[in-house]
């Protein structure tokens, strides 16, 4: 502060009320010019009490709000804002159940890695405790899933607070960040304006591995016989697909994505085997299985990755690079572990490599692989429309940079199987927590994130799509123009197959008798619907629909009894997959 | 039913003969060995700040580390705290535990002390029946404790040492009808000159 005090006042008194009188703004709009100066373009969130402050001061603000119709709409909106842009998606809700709404949609950002902000409304401060109407402990109830979570206690800071919220969900390892803000310090008075935000004194993620341990790695390397690459979500979220792609081919190494690794490496390149794990590829596995030398950069090992732990990739050292130094052998043990940035680190290797593998006859047996458990599926005439041919069909109909969303369940494991991705940051959906529902609010963030040229098309099941196909009346609000997929087979399919493959076929509760009208209800919705039944309607249906400028829903009557493959049991040894029922049954 | 793709089965298939140990450590699957557990205690410098002690226990809790005992206070630095955990874990839970503790935000750092080059000591109170105040204040001065309070029906002694010390003293209590025992826990520092950190 500049000015000199008034001197008819004593200075303790003065200010006092010279603060008062200097305060020139909420914080409220604190909390806003904090989310405008970090570049927020867009925000998703539903009003409520506790949270009215904030939106009044977006009243007069330049960024976008998508009033979504479900909290945890605004989530999964935000979520995929975050994969699709790289910058964290921005969530808003009031507190209570607006706040105990988003809980899916930040347990789902924080399992996956993506960068995300979640801003909630609180009751007042003096009515904390006490169980106040719409309290709810919301630092308490998403601690263990987000990075870091914030309580706001004063005007003054919560501006800041948001902007290190920001930050932190965006540097190091990505991840959810929440700010919880009462109501009375949203519309306290403060004379101070927020920053960009800067990361707490006591986190500093590493950039660069330790050169000792990139030289061993590198030895490793040259000498390997079997090498391949395993590249997973962190390769994307890191901006190390261009890096990825020169190292591989520039060694000869095959290269296997993880699930939300998919994109990062093209997977009509030669060197892709596509991705690895249950529902994986037989030759992505058959690779894992037999390698002797695994980089694996930005994958965590997950369960559905790995199946069970003692049969992955046992004849392997294995060099991990994370960010993140507790994925360092958390869950299979790193013979070479390479704490940085996915890119940096890349080059680091490559740098330390002084020739390549002779992986010669490696690459060929892969590719022998390749055509050994191809991923061709039969259609024959006399049975119901196949999944895999839909995907197919809608991936022809459109363009490479294609965005695709899904839910959870079976259909989502038909687009990433039948759906070749080219480009990170395409592929949009909800892999460690599994959320069904999470397909047609993903599309709607990937949609504000997306180039107004690119496409967005969700793909759902008819049990997924059911929990969250409110949101159809924010796309027609907004005329997002979407493309929905709906693999309908009257089931929870994934459920059924376990059922049919681990429980004597006694399919308790996964038989939807009855299924909505999807295309009536697009329809009702102000959305353009369409049926399709069979082979010979899915090209007009497809064509209409990507040719409407708005939301469109195909309502796809697949194969009932179609099942996933290929299929590693859960806890099973990858090599041990199975092509189809026969073989499950082996196993 | 569905048939699914075609490819050669399962037992058609080659396949390795490495294993690994449920820590994902390559081993010869004949001479697999079981995996012991160790004592170890954890110390963390933290922000003093709300929020902190959940994050920690519930990070605890959720990872199902082995907790033994927690303790937290204040330190010489305002706005920090220090917590000391006592873990029983296999090495790797236990090089795990420290990673986890040091990804928190609030945590400033985590040291690992080992028995021989730290300071750990923790305090109980046992409240026994005063049927027999001399034996009681007799096994309390072979325990270097303290009578803190009494009354005509009790004796409350306080106990500080080391874990194993208080462990063996408490024991020894037993012999009087012990009404009541509570422990805070371990508290540790590096010995000499080293910072704790």
């Amino acid at each position: 502060m500049s000015e000199t005090p008034d001197q008819k006042f004593p200075e303790e008194q003065w200010d006092e009320e010279q603060q008062e009188e200097e305060a020139i703004s909420t914080g409220a709009e604190s909390v806003v010019g904090a989310l405008e100066n970090v570049g927020v373009e867009v925000l998703f969130g539903v009003q409520g009490g506790a949270i009215m402050p904030v939106y009044d001061a977006l009243y007069d603000s330049e960024m976008t709000h998508v009033t979504m119709a479900h909290e945890q709409g605004a989530a999964h909106a935000a979520d995929a804002y975050g994969i699709v842009s790289g910058n964290p998606g921005v969530c808003l809700a009031t507190s209570g159940p607006g706040a105990t709404n988003l809980v899916t949609g930040i347990a789902d950002a924080s399992m996956d890695s993506d960068p995300m902000i979640a801003l909630t409304g609180q009751v007042p401060t003096d009515l904390v405790g006490n169980d106040a109407f719409q309290e709810t402990d919301t630092t308490g109830v998403t601690r263990p899933i987000t990075k870091e979570n914030y309580f706001a206690e004063d005007a003054d800071t919560v501006g800041d607070e948001v902007g290190t919220a920001f930050q932190l969900a965006k540097r190091g390892r990505q991840g959810p960040t929440l700010v919880d803000l009462p109501k009375d310090i949203t519309q306290g008075g403060t004379n101070v304006s927020p920053g960009t935000g800067e990361l707490p004194d006591t986190y500093n993620p590493a950039e660069e591995a330790e050169e000792e341990n990139v030289e061993a790695a590198a030895a490793a390397l040259e000498a390997a016989e079997k090498p391949v690459i395993l590249a997973g979500g962190g390769v994307i979220k890191g901006e190390a697909s261009d890096e990825l792609r020169s190292f591989a081919r520039e060694h000869d190494i095959p290269v296997v994505t993880t699930m939300p690794g998919i994109g990062c490496f093209p997977e009509d390149d030669e060197l892709c085997l596509s991705w690895a794990g249950m529902h994986g590829t037989g030759y992505a596995n058959m690779a894992v299985t037999h390698t002797d030398l695994l980089l694996a950069i930005g994958t965590r090992f997950d369960d559905r990755l790995t199946g069970g732990v003692d049969t992955f990739a046992p004849e392997a050292e294995i060099a991990h690079v994370d960010i993140d130094p507790a994925e360092i052998s958390k869950n299979v043990h790193a013979d070479y572990p390479l704490i940085g940035d996915a890119e940096r680190v890349l080059e680091q290797l490559d740098d330390a490599i002084a020739h390549s593998p002779d992986s010669r006859e490696w690459v060929e047996q892969c590719q022998i692989w390749t055509e050994e458990y191809p991923m061709d599926y039969r259609t024959p005439d006399d049975e119901p429309l196949k999944p895999q041919f839909v995907v197919e069909a809608l991936d022809e109909a459109t363009a490479d940079d294609t965005i695709v969303t899904t839910g959870v369940g079976q259909h989502q494991m038909w687009a990433s199987q039948y759906w070749t991705f080219r480009e990170p940051r395409t592929w949009v959906s909800s892999h460690g927590l599994g959320t069904m529902g999470y397909g047609l609010p993903a599309a709607i963030g990937a949609r504000f994130a997306a180039d107004d040229d690119q496409s967005v098309v969700c793909f759902e099941g008819d049990g997924s799509f059911l929990m969250t196909l409110q949101g159809l009346a924010v796309a027609v609000r907004e005329n997002l123009d979407i493309t929905v997929a709906v693999l309908n087979n009257e089931y929870v399919g994934m459920v059924r197959q376990w059922q049919d493959g681990f429980f004597e076929g006694r399919r308790m509760a996964s038989e939807y008798s009855w299924c909505p009208d999807f295309a009536r209800l697009a329809d009702a919705f102000g959305a353009s619907g369409f049926t399709v039944d069979d082979y010979d309607g899915v090209a007009d249906a497809v064509e209409g629909a990507l040719d409407y400028d708005g939301p469109s829903v195909i309502d796809f009557h697949i194969d009932p009894e179609e099942n996933v493959f290929p299929m590693v049991p859960s806890g099973g040894a990858n090599g041990q997959f199975a092509m189809n029922n026969d073989q499950l049954e082996e196993l | 039913m569905a048939g699914g793709l075609e490819g050669p089965g399962p037992n058609e298939r080659p396949h390795p003969e490495g294993r690994r140990n449920e820590q994902g450590i390559r081993i010869d699957p004949a001479a697999q060995a079981e995996v012991a557990t160790e004592r170890a205690v954890l110390s963390a410098l933290v922000e003093h700040e709300p929020g902190v002690l959940a994050e920690v226990s519930g990070l605890f809790s959720r990872r199902q580390f082995n907790i033994e005992s927690l303790s937290v206070g204040p330190t010489e630095n305002e706005g920090r705290a220090r917590i000391t955990l006592v873990i029983e874990e296999p090495e790797t839970g236990v090089e795990q535990a420290k990673k986890q503790l040091e990804k928190l935000i609030p945590v400033v750092s985590v040291t690992e002390l080992d028995g021989e080059d730290a300071v750990a000591r923790e305090m109980a109170v046992v409240k026994v029946g005063a049927d027999d105040p001399d034996k009681v204040q007799a096994v309390t001065e072979m325990h270097d404790g303290k009578v803190v309070d009494t009354s005509p029906e009790t004796i409350t002694v306080e106990l500080t040492g080391p874990e194993r010390e208080i462990d063996s003293a408490l024991e020894t209590f037993e012999r009087f009808t012990v009404r009541e025992i509570v422990r805070t826990g371990t508290a540790a520092l590096a010995r000499g000159p080293q910072e704790t950190r």
